[in-house]
């Protein structure tokens, strides 16, 4: 549980749980769970490489390897905005089709 | 690594949405930990005051809100799909650690000056100082479309 490879696997394990979440789910909450754990995986991926990797030139700038953890907060911050405005759409969605299945939600449908 | 994957699965294939949301909770959390193992102590305490404090509590707040027997205990995919997620899922994990493991990534080790908070704030305030901006108006507009969204009907004459 130390070298940078675990951490890619434990991303890589994330991330296929995430896809299957969003193929086979149809609840829109379900989705946005899977959402969620795609986007763990990736800044799990973001902080490990961050940590691991050396930075090209950091020792002129003096900034070590900040670079994947404030990418990381930055995308947090993305991902909670996300999470907010989907669950208004849901909550919308469930008021005018008392469901939140999307298969039903047809209304968009060419 | 156990609690993380575990719970993730837990999020997903709960029968109670109330369950899946507090396996969520539990994955986030797990992930938070595995960044406290990368001594990255900040966004660990960042992700758990943001997922676990903010995300996690609004999707539970969502789940009561709109709960209703008839979803709550949803119905289950058609084998079809399932075996075709799962065959999705694990063909991306394994092509993914394959990839992984092919490299010659196990030769990096810890970068002994790991950043600190000076080095992050650092960073935030000067060079990254627009995205941070853009990022706030960004939050706040979405912020504040949810709750449009949430109040639109409301207005609408019965």
């Amino acid at each position: 549980m130390n070298s940078l490879s675990d951490f890619v696997i434990v991303s890589a394990m994330l991330f296929g749980i995430g896809v299957y979440g969003l193929v086979t789910k149809r609840n829109a909450l379900r989705l946005l769970f899977a959402v969620e754990i795609m986007i763990n995986a990736a800044n799990l991926n973001f902080i490990a490489f961050g940590q691991y990797l050396p930075f090209e030139g950091s020792a002129q700038t003096a900034l070590p390897n900040a670079f994947g953890q404030t990418f990381v907060l930055f995308s947090i911050a993305l991902a909670a905005a996300e999470a907010a405005v989907i669950l208004a759409i849901v909550v919308v969605a469930y008021r005018l089709h008392r469901d939140v299945d999307v298969s039903e939600l047809k209304s968009l449908e060419g | 690594m156990v609690l993380t994957v575990g719970s993730a699965i837990v999020a997903l294939e709960a029968k109670e949405i109330v369950y899946g949301a507090i396996g969520l909770a539990g994955s986030l959390f797990g992930v938070a930990a595995l960044f406290f193992l990368l001594d990255a102590p900040y966004v660990a305490v960042f992700q758990i005051a943001v997922y676990i404090g903010a995300v996690a509590v609004l999707i539970l707040f969502t789940v009561m809100l709109v709960r209703e027997e008839k979803w709550a205990k949803e119905a289950p995919a058609t084998s079809a799909t399932k075996i075709a997620g799962i065959v999705t899922g694990l063909a991306i994990t394994i092509a993914l650690v394959v990839a992984a493991l092919d490299t010659n990534l196990d030769q990096y080790t810890t970068i002994s000056n790991s950043a600190t908070f000076v080095d992050i704030g650092q960073l935030i305030s000067t060079g990254d100082a627009p995205i941070l901006l853009v990022l706030a108006l960004v939050l706040a507009a979405s912020v504040v479309g949810a709750l449009t969204l949430s109040r639109a009907d409301r207005e609408e004459p019965k």
